[in-house]
């Protein structure tokens, strides 16, 4: 029932420069990777960087991280002594005898290792939100270098996964613990009129003190959202809301229940909340469909897609698929790609209350379908693998490269095609918790790349031009948070906007980069993606991107297809001139020169030369 | 030997070393609290936003963590006698993976614990019947299941740690149950993971039994 995709991984892994890069071939030499070995600590950690600039750090304010464990908390590796000593040291409180009924809480000071941990990022105009397990806090980036803390919003329940539309934010709660009012002491009670697991809606038309509109609940809260936008409806915006955790019992919300659907149909598995929100009046969202994604087309079973396990002999354990994890839209296209635990699956979302599963793949390389990632033509996604849950330290030498790795898919016939694996270079040591995590296009045209978060792995930016052979092209890594104890934290997402790659740290904070030119990626390239120009940015919701009629996006073309060999080497400087200099007429005959040359040529080159060809004829 | 994706050595001579910005200080933050869907928010103190004493442990997760390492500890030593017990290789692979995550988890609710410093529980209370939690297997079923061999003991085995798993399952829905039970976030994110894993696996095993009756 389920296709299982071959491991080609071991080829797609070791790249030849020479296959991709004919006119500068130097034959690759083993060398130490520069962010094996960096130092530790918080503020002071050994840095690794190539092609990516820190321009700005931001701690986390104040009143969004512990006081007693500011950088979070370390997780000591448990030693015989220190099991012992605990079991010595809690003899005189045993729990014995204690009445049940009021929660007893004891008096040391709460160990939650995630209470404050940053997490994903969404832009609007000159604003950044930076979503918290207590809240969000929201930046004025319109100096990107210089952000300016505008608020901090308390309101914990979770990862508080965070999305921007006009005057709307939406956020995720999925932990039992979060309140309808926002308070920070949790929900005593099993079934409480306080508790809210689901997505909230914020007003935001004033950043500095935003207000609660609504607050939609979902059996299963919600773990992540989605927006989606619905080119036909300008009214309404929708939320797909993800939840991953158990259900509540129907008692506290009518008509939820999390049994096996052979015990109950109406199950709160094997769905995803669509919530529909009218814009004129956000506080009436609702759930309005749980659409069975999961479904058996023949047999109707809701549970019809990975059940869980390993693909046999050597394989890894793959997540049973109740749930979806992430999913990512692209309504231009008409499709949505779900991260869905144990597979991943494509969708027609032309009608965005009733997705329609096209196309669904499973992989014995992949733990826990995590998050998707179109390129900009629709034409190809990345997965990714969050083996171990972002809290193992799944990077180091001893890990197998195609497992918590990126897993890249053509879309051919709106079906899935693999075609590689991707997996961060550099091996991390057993106190970073590293794996592949979220990340956005860097809207360079000519190419498809990725930047990435890897937690404690740092920042990598992907090029996966070539689906089959995708090569890192610019990073940035910091030794680990602490050299002896594993404490959760590193980049959450890292995401390209205007002109910048914003990096949302769990422990340390905020930072901005620029991207710097280098034999992988010139200055030109760079320059062209800052010349799109976006008014917000969520990251599971893409727009297709453009490039303006301007002189500096062909220089970035002439600059790849000199790189790939497509232009000779003698016959460069002459472009770039005429590129840089040529009035219109110069420019037309070019470009019909450049048509002629493109049709002899096939790939990313011929497509480039078409591009720059058709660029070159608009340039006033 | 570690080689770099496609990257030529010389490439690596342009590695910036620590030429990161000084951290710019935490700037002094407006904090506030929205109300409850359409309520006023309103500005809160450090003192507040940090307040987590809502949210610490409690009696019934200490309890919960305790009673599933016990738990735990039976399910490895059901999985110990499929290597001698059974000529099933899906049955020895779901052993595999049975004894991997109840390893890997007994190693998380110690540290739980220890990190806490709340007691570890006697190694063997899982055998006494003060120790028994849900769906644990009695004295004589375990005794049948080590008497068995090859299908019957396949068999045994699969009835054995569906009944051990949905015990788990028990064991989750109590926790919930409890007054500020799973209010901790780690607390609650373990439970979950739990929770799925285990509903998994009672998946496959039941598939697993279906099939070896067919």
């Amino acid at each position: 029932m389920t296709r299982l995709v071959g491991a080609v991984a071991a080829a797609a892994l070791v790249v030849s420069l020479a296959s991709s890069a004919g006119a500068q071939t130097v034959a690759p030499t083993p060398a130490p990777d520069p962010r094996v070995g960096l130092k530790a600590g918080v503020r002071d950690a050994g840095v690794a960087a190539r092609g990516l600039e820190l321009r700005a750090t931001l701690a986390k304010p104040d009143g969004f991280f512990d006081p007693k464990y500011p950088a979070g908390e370390p997780n000591p590796r448990v030693t015989a002594e220190s099991e012992d000593a605990a079991a010595v040291d809690s003899a005189a409180k045993s729990t014995k005898g204690k009445k049940a009924g009021r929660a007893k809480r004891p008096a040391r000071p709460a160990w939650g290792g995630l209470n404050f941990a940053n997490s994903d990022l969404a832009f609007s105009g000159n604003h950044l939100f930076v979503g918290n397990f207590s809240g969000f806090t929201v930046y004025d980036i319109s100096s990107p270098d210089k952000p300016t803390l505008l608020s901090a919003v308390v309101c914990p329940g979770g990862q508080g996964d965070v999305s921007v539309h006009g005057n709307l934010l939406f956020m995720s709660v999925e932990q039992t613990r979060g309140r309808l009012d926002c308070g920070v002491r949790g929900v005593e009670d099993p079934v409480s009129k306080d508790r809210f697991r689901g997505v909230r809606i914020f007003d935001i038309s004033n950043v500095k003190t935003p207000k609660q509109v609504a607050a939609v609940q979902t059996c299963r809260g919600s773990h992540t959202h989605t927006l989606v936008t619905d080119p036909k409806d300008p009214a309404h915006v929708y939320v797909y809301g993800s939840g991953t955790a158990g259900a509540r019992s129907a008692e506290e919300l009518e008509g939820c229940s999390g049994k096996d659907p052979k015990e109950d149909p109406q199950t709160a598995l094997f769905s995803i909340d669509v919530i529909e929100v009218p814009l004129a009046r956000p506080q009436d969202a609702k759930v309005v469909a749980r659409p069975r994604i999961f479904a058996d087309e023949k047999t109707g079973n809701i549970a019809g897609l990975w059940a869980g396990g390993d693909h046999g002999e050597g394989t890894q354990k793959t997540a049973a698929t109740n749930q979806c994890h992430d999913i990512t839209v692209y309504p231009a296209v008409g499709l949505a790609a779900g991260a869905c635990s144990g597979n991943g699956i494509l969708l027609d979302i032309s009608n965005p209350v009733a997705p329609k599963r096209l196309d669904y793949v499973s992989d014995k390389n992949f733990a826990y379908w995590h998050s998707a990632t179109f390129n900009n033509d629709g034409t190809k996604v990345v997965f990714t693998d969050e083996w171990g849950g972002g809290m193992r330290p799944r990077c180091q030498a001893s890990d197998q490269r195609n497992w918590g790795a990126n897993a890249i898919f053509d879309i051919v016939d709106r079906k899935l095609v693999f075609r590689s694996y991707h997996k961060l270079p550099a091996a991390q040591t057993e106190t970073e918790n590293c794996v592949a995590h979220n990340g956005s296009l860097v809207p360079v045209p000519g190419r498809d790349l990725m930047v990435q978060g890897w937690y404690q792995g740092g920042i990598s930016v992907m090029d996966f031009t070539d689906s089959a052979n995708p090569r890192e092209v610019a990073f940035f890594d910091r030794g680990p948070l602490d050299a002896k104890n594993l404490i959760t934290g590193g980049y959450w997402s890292a995401y390209w906007y205007n002109g910048r790659i914003y990096g949302s740290e769990m422990s340390r904070g905020l930072d901005v980069f620029t991207l710097n030119p280098t034999d992988l990626l010139t200055q030109h390239e760079i320059d062209a993606a800052s010349r799109v120009r976006s008014n917000a940015f969520n990251v599971q919701h893409q727009d297709t991107v453009s490039w303006p009629a301007d002189r500096v996006v062909a220089l970035a073309y002439v600059d790849q297809l000199a790189r790939g060999g497509a232009i000779p080497a003698d016959r460069t400087a002459m472009l770039r001139a005429a590129v840089t200099d040529g009035d219109a007429a110069q420019l037309s005959m070019v470009a019909g020169r450049l048509d002629e040359r493109a049709a002899a040529l096939t790939g990313p080159d011929a497509t480039r030369m078409k591009a720059l060809a058709q660029l070159l004829t608009s340039i006033k | 030997m570690r080689v770099l994706d496609g990257i030529p050595a010389f490439a690596l001579l342009a590695i910036a070393c620590a030429s990161a910005p000084a951290p710019a200080p935490a700037q002094a933050p407006r904090i506030v609290q929205p109300g409850a869907p359409g309520q006023a928010s309103r500005e809160i103190t450090v003192a507040e936003a940090t307040d987590t004493s809502g949210v610490r442990h409690t009696d019934a997760d200490v309890r919960f963590m305790q009673g599933m390492i016990g738990h735990h500890a039976q399910a490895l030593e059901m999985v110990a006698l499929v290597s001698t017990h059974s000529r099933s290789d899906d049955l020895r692979r779901l052993a595999l993976r049975i004894e991997v995550s109840q390893a890997d988890e007994m190693q998380m609710m110690r540290q739980w614990l220890g990190r806490r410093g709340e007691p570890l529980p006697d190694a063997h209370a899982h055998h006494t019947a003060h120790g028994r939690m849900p769906g644990m297997l009695t004295a004589a079923q375990m005794a049948q299941l080590a008497a068995a061999r090859g299908p019957a003991f396949d068999r045994l085995f699969l009835e054995g740690m569906i009944q051990h798993h949905q015990g788990a399952l028990t064991m989750v829905e109590a926790l919930f149950k409890s007054s500020g039970g799973g209010q901790e976030p780690e607390m609650f994110d373990f439970a979950s993971d739990v929770e799925a894993d285990q509903a998994m696996e009672i998946a496959r095993m039941r598939a697993m039994l279906e099939e070896s009756t067919k």
